[in-house]
């Protein structure tokens, strides 16, 4: 049964708190999340000092980073995840305990970030495993990734906590070392490639064609890609169809 | 503070009977047979005492040459650094290792190794050290293509 | 010492590539007897991010910006090297009195920064879980405002450019600096009285990880590891680059090369770094902070073309030991070949040889005192 906002502080007045059994259980899981210690590059450093004495994650709940998968529940992948790791950050994220959580930390874990030309960087950890939250910067500030992490807990709190329970994510499949690259390339259920409009035959184009209008056709796949920062709550989420850590297509920005 | 080269090339060719150096530039070209005796006797030569390998690296020039680069300094009589360099054939690029001479090589050349392709003979542990044990080619030359992340997918 | 009648197997033991105590994502590979070490093999590669391929991709100026990525601890002196590098390739770009000095204060900074943290991971490693950590980050976190202030980030500096610096710092900036520079010895003391003579570190760290002189200048050790074996060998005073040599400063050197003299030798050089910075904040004078040649160069990439054939191989002392950079030219504005000669690189090759016989808990140690960061490891 829901209680009406205005009875509730006209209860708080008296010294009667009501609140609801999934308020109660959100407001102590987002406050107790513990962090896999786990660096990667530069980013761990941001995330060591995020920890340390100016900026005290303590102050969120989160001090406690744990070196066993199997007692964290959020993983901040904080750095470049190169096509060597990949295997080990997947590997981790499997051993972690349910309900968990990913924060991409940085442009790297991210999309490959100022790296992602090379030839053993992967071009973002969200290939291989679902991500919660993602922090822009290079490397982000703490502030940002408490910010990231604040929204985090936001999201832990507008999750009903029977369903948040029952959501199991299960295992994801290890990718294992190829010729060149992983194999596979990509998690299908996490991750596709971005599909291309059929090209249409337009005129031929002219000097004019240095207008407003954005190019089109087969130009736009190598063109940078632009990752969304804003859902339904707000913040920085990548945007989500009906189930927010189901599989999602990554978006594509219109220039 | 940088040892004359002239000097030096002179003293290394009249230590060393047959071998040969080219001064280029700023560098002195030595032949790749050539490379164990000479890095001995510049570091065991107590004029020189070449007792510090700085830096060894490989550059690559296709088609058909790789150079191995290699910089010398004394930290004894603190001067140098000294660049080496030697041309191998870029198919089947071979040459001695100096991990016996100077230890700090050992990591040195097993990058190469990884990034470049050239064999060090005489390396106690000539393995990648970068990039995975089963990787293919040598992504440092210029002709290797890394594998494309974003091309679509042929099964869907 | 095994005992002979307790039977032992030999069992193989994987630290890492996630361990709470590496540094970054390093592994390594230890054979042991009970808990001896008899053999070490270190894996690594697992940050390797195509730095040098990369830097070959784009123009010199445009690898700037990956250098902070290096050694993502000493940004400053990553950039110096390379801006040396190209200094060099160029024919000698002149250099400004003032970026002079801005140079020297940004790299002695980055040496305390780099050290403070590298100490407090040190301490961490050995078992002071946290508190040596959060000294040294408190004390970071001053610099890295100070770093802040002059470009705009707090540890990807892209500060130091060929010819200069690339942009004056901001008012307030050196009476700040003086400031914190003053309060350091302060902290140092401090962090000595809770360190240095303290019993739990002695028994740990005192002839732990011996390293010896000749090994030391066989294996290309450099840097403070290098000078904790006793050899007397800082590319500041060997090559002098810059304005070094204006200032007194004095090389500290260790007698035995262990975990503790490695220790030891880090906190003395803060001790001097904080004279050098005390002597530059002292004499800076005003002036331009880049030349015309290195603004023209910087302004216009492109139109940089050293020579076809040209190469270079410039070097500084940064806080992890000799950082090198190698470029060679083809007369585009791409550098032919982009090498990084990294100091912490180089000084694993080591490892082996320090932590046989010892403990697996020495090994953390060691490889704490060695000061390694895998940006700069793997490039």
């Amino acid at each position: 049964m829901m209680v009406d906002e205005g009875l509730k502080s006209e209860l708080r007045k008296q010294g009667v708190y009501v609140t609801t059994w999934d308020q109660l259980v959100n407001w102590g899981r987002s406050n107790s999340i513990w962090p896999l210690q786990f660096g990667l590059a530069c980013c761990a450093i941001e995330m060591i000092a995020t920890a340390a004495s100016r900026y005290d994650i303590a102050r969120f709940g989160s001090e406690i980073f744990r070196a066993s998968p199997r007692q964290a529940d959020l993983m901040i992948v904080a750095g470049t995840v190169t096509k060597k790791m990949a295997p080990q950050v997947v590997r981790l994220y499997n051993q972690m305990a349910e309900p968990k959580y990913v924060i991409s930390m940085g442009a790297c874990a991210t999309s490959g970030g100022p790296f992602h030309k090379g030839y053993n960087v992967l071009k973002g950890i969200d290939r291989y495993i679902p991500v919660d939250v993602y922090i822009p910067g290079c490397p982000p500030t703490p502030e940002a990734l408490l910010d990231g992490l604040m929204r985090l807990q936001e999201r832990i709190k507008a999750r009903p906590f029977k369903a948040a329970m029952d959501e199991k994510q299960g295992e994801y499949a290890v990718p294992a070392y190829g010729d060149r690259g992983l194999l596979p390339r990509y998690n299908p259920g996490v991750w596709r490639p971005p599909t291309l409009p059929p090209v249409v035959a337009t005129a031929t184009p002219t000097s004019s064609a240095s207008s407003s209008t954005p190019p089109s056709g087969p130009g736009l796949g190598r063109g940078p890609r632009r990752l969304y920062f804003s859902g339904p709550v707000g913040g920085m989420f990548a945007p989500h169809g009906a189930s927010w850590r189901g599989p999602r297509a990554c978006p594509w920005g219109s220039t | 503070m940088r040892p004359a080269l002239e000097g030096l090339k002179s003293a290394v060719e009249g230590g060393l009977p047959g071998v040969t150096l080219q001064l280029e530039g700023s560098v002195l070209m030595v032949e790749a047979k050539d490379v164990p005796r000479v890095c001995r006797f510049l570091k065991d030569t107590p004029a020189y005492e070449m007792d510090y390998l700085a830096n060894l690296t490989a550059i690559d020039y296709p088609p058909d040459t790789l150079e191995v680069v290699y910089h010398l300094c004394s930290m004894r009589q603190k001067h140098g650094p000294v660049a080496l360099r030697v041309k191998l054939p870029r198919a089947n690029p071979v040459i001695a290792s100096v991990t016996p001479i100077w230890r700090g090589a050992e990591f040195q050349e097993r990058e190469v190794y990884d990034l470049f392709g050239v064999i060090f003979e005489g390396h106690p542990d000539l393995r990648r050290i970068l990039m995975w044990e089963g990787f293919k080619g040598h992504p440092m030359r210029k002709d290797y293509v890394p594998e494309d992340q974003d091309a679509p997918d042929e099964r869907a | 010492m095994t005992e002979p009648l307790l039977d032992t197997q030999l069992l193989e033991v994987n630290l890492g590539p996630q361990h709470p105590s590496t540094h970054g994502v390093f592994r390594m590979q230890a054979l042991l007897d009970g808990e001896t070490i008899v053999k070490l093999k270190p894996v690594m590669g697992y940050l390797h991010r195509n730095h040098e391929q990369l830097g070959e991709g784009m123009t010199y100026i445009a690898s700037f910006p990956f250098t902070d990525r290096l050694d993502y601890f000493c940004a400053m002196t990553n950039n110096l090297g390379l801006a040396l590098a190209i200094e060099q390739l160029a024919g000698g770009i002149e250099v400004p009195e003032r970026a002079q000095y801005i140079r020297v204060i940004m790299s002695e900074l980055t040496r305390l920064v780099n050290h403070t943290a590298v100490i407090g991971f040190l301490l961490n490693d050995m078992g002071a879980f946290g508190t040596p950590l959060l000294y040294a980050f408190r004390e970071r976190e001053k610099i890295l405002d100070l770093f802040e202030m002059a470009s705009g980030s707090r540890m990807m500096c892209n500060y130091i450019r060929p010819g200069g610096v690339r942009e004056d710092v901001p008012e307030g900036f050196l009476e700040r600096a003086s400031r914190i520079v003053a309060e350091y010895p302060r902290f140092l003391d401090e962090f000595e009285a809770l360190l240095t003579q303290n019993e739990i570190i002695r028994q740990r760290a005192q002839h732990v990880g011996v390293l010896s002189k000749e090994l030391a200048i066989n294996a290309s050790i450099t840097g403070p590891m290098l000078r904790a074996s006793g050899v007397d060998y800082d590319i500041r005073k060997v090559d002098g680059y810059g304005i070094y040599p204006r200032f007194a400063f004095r090389i500290p050197l260790g007698t035995v090369g262990d975990v503790y003299d490695r220790y030891y030798v880090r906190i003395l050089e803060m001790r001097e770094s904080v004279a050098i910075l005390q002597q530059a904040l002292k004499e800076i004078p005003p002036g331009p902070s880049i030349s015309p040649k290195g603004l023209q160069l910087v302004k216009s990439p492109r139109t940089f073309r050293p020579p076809k054939g040209a190469e270079a191989y410039g070097r500084i002392e940064s806080p992890k030991g000799e950082l090198g950079f190698f470029l060679a030219s083809d007369g585009s504005p791409q550098p032919y070949r982009y090498h990084v000669r990294a100091p912490s690189f180089i000084n694993l090759t080591v490892l082996e040889d320090l932590c046989l016989g010892h403990k697996v808990a020495d090994v953390i140690i060691i490889l704490g005192s060695i000061d390694i960061v895998m940006g700069e490891v793997d490039r």
